[in-house]
This record gives C-alpha cells, sequence and structure tokens, in this order.
C-alpha cells in the first residue's frame, strides 16, 4: 500500500487497496449503525405491548435498519473485497479505472450519510429528532410512499439517497467488469479466476442490469412525489403494481448480488482450509452463472399475495424452486471440496462451514415460500424474516467474516486472534440461531413482520424474548470482533506474505502488498498457481524488490469534489431550492470536467 | 384483540377451513421434504468436518478435482425432489385460487388506513372489523382497498391476500369449526399497521342468521330521556357525523359504520375491548391510542359528560 500519510493522501487515494480499506470501515461503521438499529427492534418487541419506542420511530428504526445493511452494510463489505483482492487475485496493479473507483467510494459515503443524516435533521423541516428518516419500509411500496400518504420528507430523503447510492454501485459495476476481463495476468485465462473473482464478475452483471431498474423505478417516484406525476397512482389510471414489479424485478437479483460474493468468499476458503483444490471447479463457476441468469426469472414470487392469477403463480412457483438446484450443487461441491481433506479449523473455516450449515436452512425455508399456497400463509409474516437472516445474516454475514478472517492479515499485515475469533464465531452462531430460528414459528403462529407492537393473545411473547436475546448475544460476539480487530493494530501477529497456504496470486505478495502490487507480474499456468498440482510445481513468487521502477500514479481530488456534487443536487429537492440544484451540478460538473483532463502522470 | 377464543387464536397451524387445510397439508408435505434434506445434508458436513479434521502427521490430501458422475447425482437428487413439491403446488394453487359456488356467502373486504370494511352484498349488511361467516357455507371475499396496499389474513380461514386499490381480489373457503379467531393486515400499511387487526367469528348457521338479522335491523332509538338519548343529540351535532354512518342519523362514510356498534366486541379495529373506559377515552383523543388515527382529537374537545353521553349512546346500539 502507499507509504503516503496524512488525511490527504487518503481523500485523493486511487489506490484500490486504500479504498478496500476505506469501504471496509465505512461498511462497518454502517453495520454496527444497522445493528444498534436492530437492537432496538428487538428490545421493543421482546415482549408484547412493547413501550420502547414509538410507532413512528419503529417504522424508522425497520426501514432503515433493512436499508442501511443491504445498501450501506452487505453490499460494499463485499466491495471492500471486491476492491481489495481483485487485482491482486488476478495479478493486476489496480483496478481498470482508479479515479472513477475513488468516485464509487466517495458517492456511496455520500450517499450513506445522506441517508443517515434523516435521523437528525427534524428541525430542519419542523419536526423533532428522529422524525424524518425513511419509514415506508426497505421496499418502499407505491402508493403508501406517494406524496398523498408519506407527505414529510421521510421517503425524499429515501427515494434520493438510493438514487445516489445506485450511481456508486453502477460506476464500481462497470469498473469490476472490465478489470476482470482485461487486467487478468498472462495466463490467467476465465477458467482459471479465482471463485470470488468470478462470483464477482456475475455479481457486477446483476448490479450494471439491476440497477437501472430500480433507478427507473425510482425516478418515476421522485417524478410523483416531487412534479405531481401519476406512475403509481390509481386515480390517474396507473397502479401501485407497477412499482412492485419494477422493485422486485431489482430485488431479487439484489438478493444473489449479496450472496454470490460470500458464495465466492467460501470457495476460496474451504479449499485453503482442507488443502484440496474446490471440487468440481467448473461446475461451480458455473453454477454460480446459472444462479446469476435465474434470479432474472424469479421476481414475482415476492408477490404472490398479489393475486396474479394462477398461472402467473404457478410458473414463478417453477422457476423459483429451479434456483434451488445449482445452489444445492453449490453446497454438494463444497462438502465435497472439505472431504479427504486435511481441514485446519481456522476462524476462517469456522464462519465458512456456518455459511454452508446456515445457508442450507434459509435455502429450504426459501422453497417452502417457493410454493404459493404455503406462501400466502408465510409471506409478510415473521417466518420470512427468519428466512432472509438464514440467507444474509447465516449467509452473506458469515461468508463475509470468513473473508475478513481470511485476508485481514493480507490486507494490514497483522493477523486476527484465532481465540477471539474462535469465541465471536460460536457466540453469533449461537446468538443468530436463538434471534432467527424462533422467528419461523412466530411467523407460523400469525405475527405478520413490521408490526412495533402485537397483542399477548398471539402467544408469541416467550418466543420473541428468546429472540431478543439472541440478538443480544449477536451483539456480544460482534463486541468481541471489534476488540479482535482493535487488538491487530498493536498486538496482532505480523503476517507473512502467505499465513494460509493459499493457492492464489493475492499470497505471493508481502502483507500488505505494496503499492504496485507485483514487482513482476506474475505468468499464471494453473488454476491453483502457488500449489503443487498433477502437471505444475508452485509458480515462483515475485521478487521482493522490483528489478525495475515501476510508476504509479499520483492521486486526485476530483472524484471527491464530483461525487460531493450528488448529495449537493439531492438537496434541491429536498429543501424546494433551485439555486442548490445549480450549485450540485456544478460540483459535479467541475469535478468530472477537470478529472477528465487531468495530466495522468502527476 | 380480546375476546378471541383458544390460545393461538392467529395460528396457521391450526387450519379452520378447507383453504387453510388445503395449505397446511402442502405446507406439511413440504416440511418434511426440507427436514429429509437438511438432516442428510447437515450430518453429511458435521461428519466430513470430524472424519477430515486435520490430525499431525495426516498424509498430504489426494488433489482431486472433481467427479462428473456425482455431478450429475447431486443434480438431479433435488431436481427430482422439487418434481415431488412442485406437483402438489400446482394443484393446490389451481384447487385455492379464490373460485367459489355461486351460492357462497359474498362479503367485500376493504381495506382502510387502519380498519377494515365489511360489506355483505347480498345480505345489503356493513359492518366493521369483525367479519361473521356461518360454518360449513362457502364464503368468498372481494378484497380491496381504499388507499394504499394492504393484506387480508386470517390464519386459521386461509392465507392472505393483499387489499389494493382499483384491483379485486378473492378469497374462497369454508370454515369447518365455530370459533372466534384474529386476523391482521399483514402488508406494512403506514403508521398502525401493527394496529390494523381485525376478529373473525365463524358461527352456526342459525348464530350466523340471527346475527345477520339484528345487523339489518335499523339502530335502537335510545329511550326518552335516558342519557342515551343524550349522548345521540350530542352526536348529531359534533364531528362525528362527518366520517360515521348510523343508519338514519348520519351518513359519513370514512370511518366504520357504527348502526350497530354496540354489539361488536372490540373497537378501533380489534385493538381493545368495547367498554366504556376504552370507548371514552377512544372518542377523546383516537391518535393517543392508535398512533396515525385519521380520527382527530376533537376541536374544541368535547366535555367529559358530552363524552360519557355519547359512550352511552353507542352502547346502546346493539
Amino acid at each position: 500500500m502507499s507509504d503516503a500519510r496524512g488525511l490527504a493522501s487518503w481523500l485523493t487515494t486511487t489506490d484500490h487497496k486504500r479504498i478496500g480499506l476505506l469501504y471496509f470501515w465505512t461498511a462497518l461503521a454502517f453495520f454496527l449503525i444497522g445493528g444498534i438499529e436492530a437492537l432496538f427492534i428487538r428490545a421493543q418487541l421482546a415482549q408484547p405491548n412493547g413501550r420502547l419506542v414509538s410507532a413512528e420511530t419503529y417504522n424508522q428504526l425497520f426501514t432503515m435498519h433493512g436499508t442501511t445493511m443491504i445498501f450501506l452494510a452487505l453490499m460494499p463489505l463485499g466491495a471492500s473485497f471486491f476492491n481489495y483482492m481483485v487485482p491482486l487475485q488476478i495479478g493486476a496493479r489496480d483496478v481498470a479505472f482508479p479515479r472513477l473507483n475513488a468516485f464509487s467510494y466517495w458517492v456511496f459515503l455520500f450517499g450513506g450519510l445522506f441517508l443517515n443524516a434523516s435521523w437528525f435533521v427534524g428541525p430542519l423541516f419542523h419536526a423533532g429528532i428522529l422524525n424524518v428518516a425513511p419509514n415506508g419500509g426497505w421496499f418502499g411500496y407505491a402508493n403508501l410512499t406517494e406524496r398523498q400518504y408519506s407527505p414529510g420528507p421521510n421517503i425524499d430523503f429515501w427515494v434520493l439517497g438510493l438514487q445516489i447510492l445506485g450511481i456508486s454501485s453502477l460506476a464500481a459495476g462497470f469498473n469490476f467488469i472490465v478489470t476482470i476481463l482485461n487486467m487478468r495476468a498472462p495466463g490467467m485465462k476465465m477458467m482459471r479466476l479465482p471463485v470470488f473473482t468470478w462470483m464477482t464478475l456475475v455479481t457486477q452483471f446483476l448490479i450494471i442490469t439491476a440497477f437501472p431498474v430500480i433507478t427507473v423505478g425510482l425516478a418515476f417516484l421522485i417524478f410523483d412525489r416531487f412534479f405531481g406525476t401519476h406512475f403509481y397512482v390509481r386515480e390517474a389510471g396507473a397502479t401501485p403494481i407497477l412499482w412492485q414489479h419494477l422493485f422486485w424485478l431489482f430485488g431479487h437479483p439484489e438478493v444473489y448480488i449479496l450472496i454470490l460474493p460470500a458464495m465466492g468468499v467460501v470457495s476460496d476458503v474451504l479449499p485453503t482450509f482442507s488443502r484440496k483444490p474446490l471440487f468440481g471447479y467448473p461446475v461451480v463457476v458455473y453454477s454460480g452463472v446459472l444462479i446469476g441468469l435465474m434470479s432474472w426469472g424469479v421476481w414475482s414470487h415476492h408477490m404472490f399475495a398479489v393475486g396474479l392469477g394462477p398461472i402467473a403463480d404457478s410458473v414463478f412457483a417453477a422457476t423459483t424452486m429451479l434456483i434451488a438446484v445449482p445452489t444445492g450443487v453449490k453446497i454438494f461441491n463444497w462438502i465435497a471440496t472439505l472431504w479427504g481433506g486435511d481441514i485446519r479449523g481456522t476462524t476462517a473455516l469456522h464462519f465458512a462451514v456456518g455459511f454452508i450449515a446456515m445457508f442450507i436452512i434459509g435455502g429450504l425455508s426459501g422453497v417452502t415460500h417457493a410454493s404459493p399456497p404455503t406462501d400466502l400463509q408465510q409471506t409478510d409474516s415473521y417466518y420470512v424474516v427468519a428466512h432472509i437472516h438464514y440467507v444474509f445474516f447465516g449467509g452473506t454475514i458469515f461468508g463475509l467474516f470468513a473473508g475478513i478472517y481470511y485476508w485481514w492479515p493480507k490486507m494490514t499485515g497483522r493477523l486476527l486472534d484465532e481465540t477471539l475469533g474462535k469465541t465471536h464465531f460460536w457466540l453469533q452462531f449461537i446468538g443468530m440461531n436463538l434471534a432467527f430460528f424462533p422467528m419461523h414459528l412466530i411467523g407460523l403462529l400469525g405475527m405478520p413482520r413490521r408490526v412495533y407492537t402485537y397483542a399477548p393473545e398471539l402467544g408469541v411473547g416467550s418466543l420473541n424474548l428468546v429472540s431478543t436475546l439472541g440478538a443480544f448475544l449477536i451483539a456480544l460476539s460482534i463486541l468481541i470482533f471489534l476488540v479482535n480487530l482493535w487488538r491487530t493494530r498493536t498486538r496482532g501477529r505480523p503476517a507473512p506474505n502467505d499465513p494460509w497456504g493459499g493457492a492464489t496470486l493475492e499470497w505471493s505478495i508481502p502483507s500488505p502488498p505494496p503499492v504496485y502490487n507485483f514487482s513482476v507480474i506474475p505468468t499464471i499456468t494453473s488454476r491453483l498457481p502457488r500449489w503443487t498440482t498433477e502437471r505444475h510445481g508452485p509458480m515462483r513468487d515475485p521478487p521482493a524488490t522490483p528489478p525495475e521502477p515501476i510508476h504509479v500514479p499520483g492521486g486526485s481530488w476530483w472524484p471527491l469534489i464530483a461525487a460531493f456534487g450528488l448529495p449537493v443536487l439531492a438537496l434541491a429537492p429536498l429543501t424546494h431550492t433551485l439555486w442548490v440544484a445549480f450549485a450540485g451540478a456544478a460540483l459535479l460538473l467541475l469535478g468530472v470536467y477537470r478529472w477528465a483532463f487531468e495530466p495522468f502522470e502527476v | 384483540m380480546s375476546g378471541c377464543g383458544g390460545p393461538f387464536p392467529q395460528s396457521t397451524l391450526l387450519p379452520r377451513s378447507d383453504f387453510a387445510r388445503a395449505t397446511d397439508v402442502l405446507f406439511t408435505d413440504i416440511f418434511w421434504w426440507a427436514a429429509g434434506v437438511f438432516l442428510v445434508v447437515e450430518t453429511l458436513l458435521v461428519v466430513t468436518l470430524i472424519r477430515f479434521r486435520h490430525r499431525e502427521g495426516r498424509a498430504a490430501p489426494k488433489p482431486t478435482h472433481g467427479h462428473t458422475l456425482l455431478e450429475i447425482a447431486w443434480t438431479l437428487a433435488p431436481a427430482a425432489i422439487l418434481v415431488f413439491v412442485a406437483v402438489p403446488t400446482v394443484r393446490t394453487i389451481f384447487a385455492t385460487s379464490g373460485e367459489a359456488p355461486a351460492d357462497a356467502l359474498k362479503v367485500d373486504v376493504i381495506g382502510h388506513q387502519w380498519w377494515w370494511e365489511l360489506r355483505y352484498p347480498d345480505l345489503a349488511l356493513v359492518t366493521a372489523n369483525e367479519l361473521h361467516v356461518p360454518l360449513g357455507r362457502a364464503v368468498q371475499l372481494s378484497i380491496t382497498s381504499a388507499d394504499v396496499i394492504h393484506a387480508f389474513w386470517a390464519p386459521p380461514l386461509g392465507g392472505k391476500r393483499d387489499a389494493i386499490p382499483g384491483h379485486v381480489n378473492q378469497i374462497a373457503f369454508r370454515a369447518d369449526r365455530v370459533g372466534d379467531y384474529g386476523g391482521q393486515c399483514a402488508e406494512f400499511c403506514g403508521a398502525s399497521h401493527a394496529n390494523m387487526r381485525l376478529r373473525v367469528v365463524v358461527d352456526s348457521d342459525s348464530g350466523f342468521g340471527r346475527w345477520a338479522t339484528v345487523q339489518l335491523e335499523g339502530p335502537a332509538a335510545p329511550a326518552p330521556g335516558t342519557i342515551a338519548e343524550r349522548g345521540k343529540a350530542v352526536y348529531a351535532r359534533s364531528a362525528c357525523i362527518g366520517c360515521h354512518t348510523i343508519q338514519g342519523v348520519s351518513p359519513g362514510v370514512i370511518g366504520p359504520n357504527l348502526t350497530h356498534v354496540g354489539s361488536r366486541t372490540t373497537i378501533a379495529s380489534g385493538l381493545f375491548p368495547n367498554d366504556s373506559a376504552h370507548l371514552a377515552s377512544w372518542i377523546a383523543d383516537a391518535p393517543a391510542l392508535k398512533p396515525g388515527a385519521l380520527m382527530m382529537r376533537m376541536k374544541p374537545p368535547l366535555s367529559d359528560a358530552d363524552i360519557a353521553a355519547i359512550v352511552a349512546y353507542l352502547e346502546s346500539l346493539k
């Protein structure tokens, strides 16, 4: 990583490794905020008729919990690994467009701050603090989110914030597709890519195709809210169902945008710690691609209760069930990778195996609501809350933690403590099952989701209490993780180039890598370049010092300035002030113009 | 949800209609397939982890890269299981698609923020928040919304359907056990989504007939000189009439029909028992009891005596 110090060196950085770390810390902060929101939710629901927060505050809490976790925590945590690891795994010096990469990060940061500012700026809108945060759910169903039913600035923050964040994801999506396709080291054929990089590629294609759909959906809603159009207004002959189609056409691929990177991490971690190549590499890759493609044909399973008719219900039930096949294939290949291996129970392996064990549960409960008749009893109940948390927490978060424990030494040069790591794992594992397993039953007993209170007569009070205890156990496990992170600053064992005996390129260079990554760009002759296979010995790691000087481009202020134009632009409709729009547009144009004409060599 | 019988009045696991039973049978079926898969795969995972855990001196693992036959096998196995899930699924979809025989009792269910309007078109009967249906007779609900999207869900009687403005969804069922069940809006619909509850009463045929007869009568006229009669006068000159219907007294259509409000067991969409204390505090300040409630605090506020009079009047409307 670059040796430059000081704030300016971070604000102007275009080094993918620094941007990866910025993504990591920012996403971690949002993860903690989203987690605190979850704790408020669970404390409120610990018993029937809870009175900790008001209905209005609760509705903001669950909306922001979902929005934060999906867009500000899990996606960018994945992005932190795309940034840090993909160039290393393909033998590149940086991503294809380093300044666009910086732009993506700053847009993400500003979008996240813009959304979360809504907690505090109530007084600017003649309301109290904690009054104007988004309150329409992370799915923001029209026509509830139309101005008529949501007159305050709450939903404005949400539509404008998501629109900003979409720009970040789209820019990064194009950047990583070009990077993975064009920046591979000699000999790094597509079918030699590490599976994490493969799944990153599939994820980016999903992002660049799915985000335009939500962008359109949001643009319609923005027009309805600010300019009085009628895209979702029934009285004008439109239908609010249009929003649901657009949202889920984005929303289901989004589920795979969140899970595929974690699947990629697991596919890299398991071989390393069982000292065996990934079983069925091409099958795992193709099933990932297939899952990505199939994710486009299942969106209406979020809408079985809408009443689309028995034919549509049957078709979407069938496509949804089919997606279980490539998913199952991945799971069997992971277990087969472990089978016959020499399994070292590192923390990273614990989390990767935890991913498999928990994701199976989420997958199976998913099959129960792939069936429309049973879904009619489950959708919008706590059963579905259980399901998504087995997928996103048991799946994505366990997978991302596997990645953190696996790659942290590469990213910082320090190993995380394994004892604390395993304590973290077991507490989180027990905590999540306590928190989320009872929700299956809570839902089947008739408790809807997104309710700030429930009647004691439902008979779900004690189950909810167990769930709340589980949530606080998760919080404890995360605290232990934070302590572990903090300790590495001073007491973490220094990491060698390759603490784990990894097969892929990132382990061939120092930890953390020098600013140029590879002193000599390696030539790849095998899928597992650093391992001995039938046909190849291990590659020679690049020398410690570059044989000839490597020029690395300097940083730039312009991505930051251009990115800052976006939240300013969004302030204009929010405050109904025209000149702010011109100021925002000017910043954006100035940033992009100077960026375009910036001399590449500084 | 006062007034509901049984320990789990809203459970999907205690089906009380043909619709709910069909769903429950299918769920049980899928559940056992899922449980079987869960056991097999998790056992395989745990056995693998124990058997192949690191031991000192273990020889380097054989670098196997894959196995075509195995791949085919574990592609086909889940696909085969899914056939056993998909076939009954499609059968149940068509069996529960909402078609009811012509003689079914029709009920229009209209979601409002945050209460349920219930209309029995064949009986010319309008009520709110407490759905009465007869035992054993086919019932067809036509579900829609007057404002935002809601979802009608009375789990013991079957799965939910969204209540969408400008769109009518249908559910058909035949209740098979007399009882008092819970229901609730299942689609997030704003501030008081959690408080948009519902009571469902499955009555014997004669019991349902008696209930319908009472509901069809005009409102009881309070006896002269009673406090209830004064309540009627206060009601008739207050803002109440802008939103509520009491047959022959007020024509409002924004809030629930109150013609027989005294016969209901709950108020505020299943939130509170229908007693004098709750009615009084509800009339005084509804949003304090139910966040966002569109029934605003009276301005100027009614005196306690006026409120007590209205309460007496409403309670007389059996």
